[in-house]
């Protein structure tokens, strides 16, 4: 048996459950760290990057579902949907965490920076986005919207994940490379969707 | 923190010298936990009345919380990776239009000298800040010693470069070496000084050691670090950020809650060492020192020379 067997027929077997389970207590984890002091002496900052970044490396993972399946014919599709609703409580967390502890309200600040900051206006871009995602990620709405329109909607998650990478880069100084990694995997990621059906048969 | 302390006094003022050497030690030695480093020595000097009221943050902060990109581009990677960094022996070259350029060494530098104790408030360009109790002496000082030639209108800077010890310039981040500048009359400011040490102790490495430019009303990154050149021009220097990105980082880079950063708002700051819950305080014009620099801009169209 191959490892692509294997790796199939586990996923077969374990549930998605444990993933939402040990997806929420992540933040519950983080946010008792930053209060403890754990996270360093600038814990807002440290929480405000740290949910971020994993709500960024969830939306890469959700985006490799795909792919894996395509080229690798390893198939973790059952796990995609607990995947993308993680990454959208993260990105919740990491907005609220910037409203609320960062800014404390200050909302003609938080306006502002929302319209005049390109940065910050990419990355709500992006949690609005998540938002219709994060909706109808649940059987019923696959009914109602047929299952053709929906898989049509999903692909607003490669606007998430296009304006969360932007998001990152933008708002480092300087050139450090983890940003680069991060939107050149988005990059890649979008571009293997673009390769013809037919070129996976002469592969 | 002692109960002792009465805000609108000079903390070091009002607690018993016992009690605050040996809050010191205890800081030291938490520090030292966290944070490598051999025990830095002490150092005499005076008190300020340029000093802030302000109490200042823990020295565990202060050490544990750096932007130094020589030793990488985390706010803890300096504490770590700056311990391998010599700083003895130092010379610092000193040119341009000056009546006694040379390579001077720190110790020729320092002689003669009073070091002072100045309080002072710390406005980093991210919207963070802290208050941080600097050693030093005015720049001024060291400029009339060298002799400063009339031709002279600014006054340049560089940090060492030492790719072997400074493993953050093993990449190209920035342009090495880091560049920084003033104009002559802020550099001749009184509230300007070359700053060799912290919280009555030799600077740590990670802070800018062996000698480091403090400017308290412009943004942390004009105060430079582990300067080994000072040179007088009478051109304005290129600078590191502003080289970086013109648009987003000028030469004066005055703390200024009216010019907006593009990328964020500098209307207010985060004070480090308020914890999770600190939440945020309004950014003073100049970061708080206009009365005292203010008139070094007069005329001039701060939202232009930002």
């Amino acid at each position: 048996m191959t490892l692509v067997d294997r790796i199939n027929q586990a996923a077969r077997r374990l549930p998605a459950w444990p993933i939402y389970i040990g997806g929420v207590l992540l933040p519950v984890w983080l946010f008792w760290q930053a209060a403890s002091g754990a996270l360093g002496v600038d814990p807002i900052k440290a929480l405000e990057d740290r949910l971020g970044l994993w709500g960024l490396k969830l939306i890469v993972a959700g985006l490799c579902v795909t792919p894996l399946r395509r080229f690798a014919r390893v198939n973790l599709i059952k796990y995609r949907r607990s995947i993308g609703l993680l990454a959208f409580l993260y990105i919740v967390l990491h907005f609220l965490t910037w409203l609320l502890l960062d800014l404390g309200l200050r909302w003609e600040q938080a306006l502002g920076d929302i319209i005049k900051r390109p940065f910050i206006t990419v990355g709500m871009v992006g949690l609005l986005a998540m938002i219709p995602l994060a909706l109808t990620s649940n059987d019923r709405a696959i009914r109602w919207l047929g299952s053709a329109r929906w898989q049509k909607l999903q692909k607003l998650a490669y606007l998430v994940a296009l304006s969360g990478g932007v998001h990152f880069l933008w708002l480092v100084k300087a050139w450090p490379l983890e940003p680069f990694l991060y939107l050149g995997a988005i990059l890649g990621l979008l571009a293997v969707r673009v390769i013809p059906k037919r070129s996976r048969l002469a592969a | 923190m002692p109960t002792k302390f009465i805000p609108d006094l000079n903390w070091s003022d009002v607690t018993p010298k016992a009690v605050f050497l040996n809050r010191r030690q205890l800081i030291a030695g938490a520090a030292a936990l966290s944070v490598a480093g051999p025990a830095a020595a002490q150092l005499d000097y005076v008190k300020s009345d340029y000093s802030t009221d302000e109490e200042p943050n823990d020295l565990s902060d202060i050490r544990g919380y750096n932007n130094f990109y020589e030793f990488g581009t985390g706010k803890e990677e300096p504490s770590v990776n700056a311990q391998k960094l010599t700083v003895d022996p130092w010379s610092v070259k000193i040119d341009g239009m000056v009546d006694k350029p040379g390579d001077y060494d720190l110790a020729d530098i320092l002689s003669g000298v009073t070091l002072e104790e100045r309080i002072y408030r710390l406005r980093c360009v991210e919207a963070w800040s802290m208050v941080v109790p600097w050693i030093g002496f005015p720049l001024a000082d060291l400029l009339d010693r060298i002799g400063v030639q009339s031709s002279a209108k600014y006054v340049a800077f560089e940090t060492l470069v030492r790719p072997e010890e400074m493993i953050g310039q093993r990449y190209p981040v920035l342009d090495w070496p880091y560049r920084e500048g003033l104009r002559l009359d802020e550099a001749m400011h009184t509230l300007t000084i070359l700053a060799t040490g912290l919280y009555g102790e030799e600077m740590p490495k990670q802070n800018g050691a062996p000698i480091r430019l403090v400017v308290p009303w412009k943004y942390g990154f004009k105060s430079i670090k582990s300067i080994v050149r000072i040179s007088l021009t009478d051109q304005m220097p290129e600078t590191t950020w502003n080289m970086q990105n013109p648009r987003e980082y000028g030469f004066y880079s005055n703390v200024n809650p009216n010019v907006d950063h593009p990328r964020w708002s500098q209307a207010s700051e985060r004070r480090i060492g308020g914890g999770l819950f600190g939440g945020r305080q309004d950014t003073l014009m100049f970061n708080g020192y206009e009365e005292h620099v203010a008139g070094l801009y007069a005329g001039q169209d701060l939202t232009k020379d930002y």
